[in-house]
């Protein structure tokens, strides 16, 4: 049933493919190559023209939701001249030398928000050179000369003559032509596509359920595989025993693997069942047994003593001693986990001469390197499906390709006999780490007797995420780790001593970018700090910002324009009776972009509160999709809220805490605030929308909450009333459990007894 | 072995009584639009219509589709659902899209239940369903946008 079911759904992308109807999206499968039309035009690695009068574009980039399937493919069509209804998206296969991220050295990735900015020129390069290819091919027929041929909308015409034809009619001819020495680039006036916006080229298949996700891959004969992890990182599994879950219909295998026990089965439910009885018993000998509230103390510690230098300029102690006015504010961000609304999972064959995968394709480089190490094959033999991910925010793009190899594993472990499925339930993800780190920060600064910033120390505690992985080399210079102080060493304000320090502790805890990165803990704590020191400078927060500012072009025109729209300066409406209102600013730099957002804030009588508005401004240089950089700083904004109203992953003794989205809520239809953007318009080239927006809400609501209530909130997730030394850590409070601990309402056990 | 009449057909499924139909739907009928997120009804990524109302398929048994009209994303055919499908294109909802079956099932029952639903109404109506994208605000206009084109005179 299985292949049959496979070969049809093919079929019938290819079909709507082929009339025009709908976008094919990636045909995951080797049957499907037989619907490629018999002869094509591939000038290049990134397009390719069918006979049926189709433009293929091969985008090496994964669509998370970013929109890179619609944004790369215009900067094609843009140059072909193309119909943006003849353009039909497809993933990249793993070949870094052709698929490379070009900002990110020999990595193929998609990461730091670097999709489009690294490949404006190259894909509309590779467009011109279709185009070219496609003119030369009309002038050897109809023997004019190639300036005398236009092309627009996907047609080549021969305005003298009144010769017409389709990019497919010239295909075989263009493809038998050499490639062009040299292909000119349109001058930007003339763009039809770029900047003006065309609709997303996954909107369809996503509306009507027939998207590809990992999670919707089925191949002949397949096993799902689900894992009894540890309840404990670092812990092992010592024995097992299987006999009730082999009981279990449908139940095929159970095998111990590096990471756990993992249960085969025929489908979801029976491996699921089958793992609900597995004995394991666990060896937590090298297990990490800390709970989140000795992390902090331990962190706190730290914050007394210097630590590695990521910036120094003048005399910052001296100048901090002989300032006027000298502040102080220590801040504690959480652990998060990204949790993707598509669990993570992966599909793997594994034969003698290969082995084959399907995933929402983050990390093809990293993913290559660590499966050729679990197997013995050499890299190339590792062929990567990129498939749409059902989200991502960076836990795809697995610096240790964690699930991908424990999906290997299990392959490996019943001998390649199936392909195998490995399923993550919610709870495996949720309490599978590679979180956001936890941090604390401590800033310190200096005002001279007319509020001038004189001084600005900012010392950071959290763990490495580059260290010991493939990023190390990239990202870790004199063991400070730039994804730990990225936003923070390059303060934008001008201050004439700046010292920027950090502090790596090693812990058993997995960690991992998440959306935005470095930049969602240090923006917060400089732009709600600079707030603060405005208002002991009794300066309005926009005004000392812009004092500061004077050499920061692209932050002066998106702090002006948010609080031009935002209406900074004019009293807010009044709440209802015993609800007061706030409003506030922040502003940051990151991945290219800058983004300024003036956040409205309602505190209700019982100290809840609701985000009610945010004006956002973005300078991300040109706007190739101006309605995508809208839906990126309105999701973007949306997920950052989500971590500052509820973010926040906890252990106790060592076990994570929070099991599904009924312990780690995020954010609802309810909570969404009302979002206007605004952007910049630019001539430079792009740069990164997908994260800028996500770190600015935070601060920005923050400011707002301390203008609606006088309260300055320096831990995450934001609440009032809750005092440094009576936050646990633990969600829920009551009784203690043991010393500093509170035991929460439910039971902390393993997810597998 | 349960008959189950789903999206107009009829199938005869051998599943265990405490299958939930999002797997039933998933493993058993190949038919993926309707997505597992959490298995606890707390996301509504696996939303699907048992005679018309909205459910959470990865908690519902096998046994309570019996004899009822089940709905999932890939048997929507009312005018309503029309609607809301091209409003959702319109304003380009979609970003990952992995939630988005289980958002448009709840738009299409909402709108089924009430005509010209408020803001109030649409954070109850698709207050189940999470966005980890944090689509929300398109989803509400899309919801507004096809209840005004529902309401227009047809042509």
């Amino acid at each position: 049933m299985s292949a049959a079911w496979i070969e049809n759904a093919s079929r019938r992308r290819f079909l709507k493919a082929g009339s025009g109807l709908a976008l094919a999206i990636y045909l995951p499968l080797n049957a499907a190559a037989k619907t490629q039309p018999e002869r094509s035009f591939a000038p290049n690695a990134f397009v390719r023209i069918g006979e049926d009068d189709t433009v293929t574009v091969i985008v090496k980039h994964l669509e998370m939701g970013q929109g890179t399937y619609t944004g790369l493919p215009t900067l094609v069509a843009e140059e072909l001249d193309a119909d943006w209804a003849q353009i039909r998206v497809e993933g990249a296969p793993a070949n870094t030398a052709l698929h490379g991220n070009l900002l990110l050295g020999k990595i193929q990735g998609t990461f730091g928000s670097t999709s489009l900015a690294n490949s404006f020129e190259q894909f509309r390069r590779a467009g011109a050179t279709a185009r070219a290819m496609l003119v030369a091919a009309a002038a050897e027929r109809w023997q004019v000369p190639a300036a005398s041929i236009g092309v627009a909308g996907g047609v080549v015409s021969h305005a003298p003559s009144g010769r017409t034809a389709r990019f497919g009619e010239l295909a075989a001819a263009a493809a038998e032509l050499p490639l062009p020495n040299k292909v000119d680039l349109k001058n930007p006036a003339d763009f039809v596509l770029i900047g003006k916006g065309v609709k997303r080229k996954d909107s369809r298949a996503k509306i009507d359920g027939s998207a590809q996700f990992t999670q919707d891959v089925r191949l002949p004969g397949m096993l799902l595989a689900l894992v009894a992890h540890p309840p404990w990182f670092g812990a092992r599994a010592k024995r097992f025993d299987a006999e009730k879950t082999r009981a279990v219909r449908g139940v095929v295998d159970v095998v111990a693997i590096p990471s756990g026990v993992a249960v085969l089965a025929t489908n979801f439910w029976a491996a699921k069942k089958g793992r609900d009885r597995l004995k394991v018993e666990w060896d937590a000998s090298a297990a990490f047994g800390q709970c989140t509230h000795d992390i902090v103390d331990e962190f706190r510690g730290l914050l007394e003593q210097p630590g590695r230098i990521a910036r120094s300029e003048g005399e910052c102690a001296a100048a901090l001693d002989a300032a006027a006015h000298r502040l102080v504010a220590d801040f504690e961000f959480p652990y998060l986990a990204h949790a993707a609304m598509e669990p993570l999972n992966c599909v793997v064959r594994l034969d003698a001469n290969g082995c084959e995968i399907w995933n929402g394709e983050q990390f093809q480089t990293a993913d290559q390197m660590a499966v050729a190490a679990v197997t013995g094959l050499a890299p190339e033999q590792i062929k990567l499906n990129m498939l749409y991910a059902g989200g991502s925010f960076g836990r795809r793009a697995s610096s240790k390709a964690d699930y991908l190899v424990e999906a290997v594993h299990i392959a490996k472990a019943i001998g390649g006999r199936a392909p195998v499925k490995l399923m993550w339930t919610r709870e495996d993800d949720m309490r599978g780490g590679y979180y956001r780190p936890m941090y604390v920060h401590r800033l310190e600064a200096g005002l001279d007797r007319d509020g001038a910033l004189v001084a600005w120390q900012h010392r950071i505690v959290g763990q490495s995420i580059a260290a010991g992985t493939v990023a190390e080399s990239l990202m870790v210079r004199d063991g400070v780790d730039r994804l730990s102080v990225e936003g923070a060493i390059d303060l934008p304000y001008a201050v004439p001593n700046l010292r920027v320090d950090l502090h790596s502790p090693q812990l058993g805890v997995p960690v991992l970018w998440f959306r935005s990165v470095g930049s969602l803990h240090t923006a917060f704590a400089i732009e709600t700090f600079i707030d603060e020191l405005a208002a002991k400078a009794s300066q309005d927060a926009v005004a000392f910002r812009r004092r500061l500012l004077a050499q920061q072009p692209r932050h002066l025109g998106v702090l002006e324009l948010a609080a031009a729209k935002g209406d900074w300066g004019r009293p807010l409406a009044r709440g209802a009776k015993g609800e007061r209102r706030g409003r506030g600013i922040a502003v940051h730099q990151c991945f290219g972009s800058v983004v300024a957002q003036v956040v409205e804030v309602t505190v209700r009588a019982d100290r809840s509160f609701k985000v009610d508005r945010v004006v956002c401004a973005v300078d991300c240089g040109l706007a190739v999709n101006p309605d995508i950089v809208r839906a990126q700083m309105e999701g973007g904004i949306g997920f950052g809220l989500s971590a500052a109203l509820h973010g926040r992953i906890t252990l106790r003794e060592g076990i994570v805490e929070q099991f599904n989205f009924t312990e780690y809520p995020i954010l609802r239809m309810n909570e969404m605030p009302r979002v206007e953007v605004h952007i910049v318009a630019s001539a430079a080239p792009p740069s990164g929308v997908g994260e800028p927006a996500t770190p600015v809400i935070g601060p920005a609501l923050a400011n707002a909450l301390f203008a609606a209530s006088g309260e300055r909130l320096r831990q995450l997730p934001l609440r009032f009333d809750q005092a440094p030394s009576a936050w646990g850590w633990h969600a829920g409070a009551a009784t203690p459990l043991h010393e500093g601990c509170t035991q929460e309402d439910r039971p902390c056990s393993p997810s597998v007894a | 072995m349960y008959e189950l009449e789903v999206n107009g057909r009829i199938h005869q499924v051998d599943v265990d009584a405490d299958t939930p139909l999002l797997w039933v739907l998933r493993d058993e009928l190949g038919l993926t639009g309707t997505k597992y997120g959490c298995g606890v009804a707390a996301c509504g990524a696996c939303t699907i219509h048992i005679d018309g109302n909205p459910i959470c398929s990865c908690v519902t048994p096998v046994s309570v589709g019996v004899g009822r009209r089940i709905t999932t994303i890939e048997g929507l055919r009312s005018q309503i659902a029309a609607a809301v499908q091209a409003a959702w294109e319109e304003l380009d909802v979609v970003q990952c899209g992995y939630c988005q079956s289980g958002q448009i099932m709840s738009a299409v029952a909402l709108l089924e239940k009430k005509p010209r639903p408020d803001d109030a109404d649409i954070d109850v109506a698709m207050g189940g369903n999470l966005c980890r994208c944090a689509t929300y605000q398109r989803i509400r206009a899309a919801i507004h946008l096809a209840a005004t084109r529902l309401a227009e005179p047809r042509a």
